[in-house]
């Protein structure tokens, strides 16, 4: 009960997490119609050389947006 | 015979415009959306299968992932669709859907269906889905979607024949909803249903979507996020149950594409490998593109002798050559810098790589108010501006896209190397510094290295005076990579190369000639004459030995000296003095307006020595030109170096502002740009003269 809420923008190279919700609700809409969906599995693939933005591997193909987008997606574990 | 609309809409890298020119070819056309800055592609082809034949007017919509717009682009396709008085609003839509990536096009497919517009899915992409051994039971969709469905590969060209006779039969409204949209905003949609019986269900709720956003009072209440987040559940919800159904396994990113961005987006391979590219990209349209810029100047003087020699002299035949062709040589001559840069940012974005530039360079560039994809039009100024303006159209954020437009012509362009050349030889002594570096090397690297620094610093400048309120977000696809298709990039360098030559070659040629005439003509008696006495020598002598030739220099300076531009270069003389430049340079500073590099044509004219192409000659006269009160050398280093800092700066290009001003639809900006680098040209000019001197 009461564990922090972690977001996209704190995941490593390889790491992946089941998305969970938003905090930003124009955002939101953007990232949903891209297929980023509640209950999605994404995977962190690469950070760009500058460490910014980052490659996402999402419903089999490669998203990629900048540290400060990620950081409105919290995520959970995978189970 | 029946014509018909048609529609492409799709997302973005879902092959669309592949498709589009492997259904139209050469038929194709660009314009504009009328009131915004978007290109509009048609094309009209007739079709026809065994019952029947149809005028089809195709029309490429811009890309886009949702019908709820959140970019100038979207908002343009969105409003084709939903409004039927859009004279662009199709009769018939054909959704573009990637195989490869079927679970997101659905989404877009499913938007439409919802508005009752008659359509087809064009199942794209199946050689790839093919080799990635996804199977997709298009039988099962077509029903579970209500509208046909076409498997295609617009690459391969397979399936467009069955996809044409589907367009030539009359077109049917979709047969089942994607999703029912009853629940969402029901007060205010039924609203609007009622003020318009013929709209369908999600139709309304668009409308009502459009007019939240345009601040109506009615519908205040209306929370428009969380309605189009509401509705995306409800679509992924539908799109899941289908895929189900046609038992579609999870698609995974090809095992190349990963690795190729192993390399390419690394940490420091990929920087030195994007380096190599831009470095690729400069030479070659500087050196490269030399070849047939010389032979197309090579021809069209070859033409103007002709035209000389077989027409009797006088006016007319003056206007032919030396204003109206000598302007139309100023147009063509860019073709070969045009088609090579777009060759370039077509072979990159055809293959995906552009969008890991983007990837690569965000963050850097943010920094100055650019966007990743100003990269590469901002090197390619480093060549010509033209191309590079042209090449902006790929940024779609305002505000981005501007700020790289209005800096482009600060990047030290070719134009400028002949007369950095010409004034480094004249006021620049040939030594070495530190024994090693060479001074004149030095100086013109400094000035390369000045109009880099201006361009970002204004950048800078700009980003932070430019109130924006469209939402810049980075959110991007990183396409599978793909070998480009050459048609593809073939149609990209013929459609950008005709638009230049129609819109901005008017401008040009209009300009061009209105400066002929202030060289060519003048007021007063003495003008006349000094034109007469020229005609008789080159008639008497249609092959002039050396010393005639110099006769006949020695009067065309004179004549330029009488001319309106000679009596403007003395007018303005008072303004550019403190500039340490006398009217003489006043006259080539107002020529070089057409392009930089007129120069040391007009300076070859008015020293009466040499010409572009020998300019050792008009070294030597300018060398030893004194100001004629002082007696002191007019070309000191201080006037030298503020010379060449003046033509580092100021906008001397009718075709980067002809460019412009078709790019950004209304003569604002360039007249902006075109004043603003003009004073700041002199004030820096003025600052180093006199910190020189």
């Amino acid at each position: 009960m009461g564990e922090m809420k972690r977001h996209l923008n704190e995941l490593r190279v390889g790491e992946s997490a089941v998305i969970d919700s938003f905090t930003d609700p124009e955002l939101q809409v953007k990232l949903l119609e891209m297929g980023c969906t509640p209950g999605e599995t994404i995977q962190v693939e690469k950070f760009s050389p500058l460490g910014d933005p980052v490659a996402y591997n999402i419903s089999g193909y490669i998203l990629s947006m900048r540290l400060a987008e990620a950081a409105t997606v919290t995520i959970r574990s995978q189970r | 015979m029946n014509s018909r609309k048609i529609a492409l809409v799709g997302n973005p890298n879902s092959g669309k415009s592949t498709l589009f020119n492997a259904l139209t070819g050469l038929h194709q056309k660009t314009g504009n959306f009328p009131g915004v800055t978007v290109d509009k592609k048609t094309a009209r082809v007739s079709l026809h299968n065994a019952m029947g034949s149809v005028i089809a007017d195709y029309i490429d919509l811009p890309g886009t992932y949702s019908l709820h717009a959140k970019s100038l682009d979207e908002e343009v396709a969105t409003n084709v669709l939903i409004d039927e008085n859009n004279e662009a609003h199709p009769d018939v839509v054909i959704i573009v859907a990637d195989a490869t990536n079927l679970k997101r096009s659905l989404f877009l497919a499913g938007q439409i269906i919802d508005l009752g517009v008659p359509s087809i899915l064009a199942l794209n992409m199946m050689d790839e889905a093919d080799a990635q051994g996804i199977h997709i039971n298009h039988a099962v969709l077509q029903s579970r979607l209500g509208i046909p469905v076409v498997p295609v590969s617009a690459r391969e060209k397979t399936g467009l024949q069955q996809l044409q006779e589907l367009l030539v039969q009359e077109p049917a409204a979709p047969q089942l909803p994607f999703i029912s949209t009853a629940n969402l905003a029901s007060e205010e949609r039924k609203l609007l249903q009622s003020e318009n019986t013929a709209w369908s269900e999600y139709k309304c709720l668009v409308k009502l979507h459009q007019e939240v956003k345009k601040g109506s009072t009615r519908f205040h209440s209306v929370n428009s996020s969380a309605l189009q987040a509401e509705e995306t559940l409800l679509r992924y919800g539908t799109i899941a149950s289908i895929l189900d159904a046609i038992q579609l396994k999870q698609q995974i990113v090809p095992a190349r594409t990963r690795q190729l961005d192993r390399l390419l987006t690394h940490k420091i391979g990929g920087f030195i490998i994007f380096f190599v590219l831009l470095f690729l990209v400069f030479q070659t349209i500087f050196f490269l593109a030399e070849y047939p810029m010389m032979w197309i100047e090579d021809s069209f003087a070859w033409m103007r002798d002709q035209l000389i020699s077989n027409l009797p002299s006088g006016f007319f035949t003056d206007l032919l050559t030396n204003g109206i062709l000598a302007g139309l040589s100023g147009v063509v001559v860019f073709i070969p810098q045009i088609a090579l840069l777009f060759f370039f940012i077509a072979m990159l974005e055809d293959s995906g790589y552009m969008a890991r530039v983007s990837f690569i360079m965000d963050k850097v560039m943010r920094k100055f108010g650019l966007h990743g994809r100003s990269v590469i039009p901002l090197i390619s100024g480093m060549a010509c501006a033209v191309p590079a303006i042209m090449g902006t159209r790929t940024i779609s954020n305002w505000k981005e896209r501007i700020i790289t437009i209005m800096v482009i012509p600060f990047m030290s362009c070719s134009a400028r190397l002949p007369v950095y050349t010409l004034l480094i030889a004249l006021v620049v002594p040939d030594t070495y510094v530190g024994g090693v570096f060479n001074l004149q090397a030095l100086v013109m690297m400094s000035l390369y290295l000045f109009g880099f620094v201006m361009a970002i610093g204004a950048a800078f400048i700009m980003s932070k005076l430019m109130k924006s309120t469209e939402k810049s977000w980075f959110i991007l696809e990183l396409p599978v990579y793909r070998i480009p298709q050459w048609s593809n990039v073939f149609y990209t360098i013929y459609d950008k190369v005709k638009v230049f030559l129609t819109d901005a070659g008017k401008v040009i040629i209009a300009v061009s000639i209105v400066l002929w005439i202030l060289a060519g003509f003048g007021p007063g008696e003495e003008f006349k004459h000094v034109g007469a006495e020229i005609t008789l020598l080159q008639d008497q002598h249609p092959e002039p030995n050396d010393s005639v030739a110099q006769e006949i220099k020695i009067r065309q300076a004179k004549q330029l000296e009488l001319s309106y531009a000679g009596r403007i270069g003395k007018t303005i003389e008072p303004i550019i003095a403190p500039l340490g430049y006398d009217w003489k340079i006043g006259i080539s500073l107002l020529t070089s307006l057409a392009a930089r590099e007129v120069f040391v044509g007009t300076m070859a004219t008015i020293y009466g020595a040499g010409d572009e192409e020998n300019t050792d000659p008009i070294r030597e006269v300018m060398q030893r030109e004194k100001h004629p009160d002082t007696g002191l050398p007019v070309y000191t280093f201080a006037t030298g170096i503020s010379l060449m800092i003046f033509y580092a700066i100021a906008l001397q290009c009718i075709s980067s502002i002809a460019v412009v001003r078709r790019e950004t639809k209304s003569w604002m900006w360039p007249s902006i740009q075109f004043i603003g680098m003009g004073l700041l040209a002199w004030m820096c000019s003025f600052a180093v003269f006199q910190l020189l001197s």
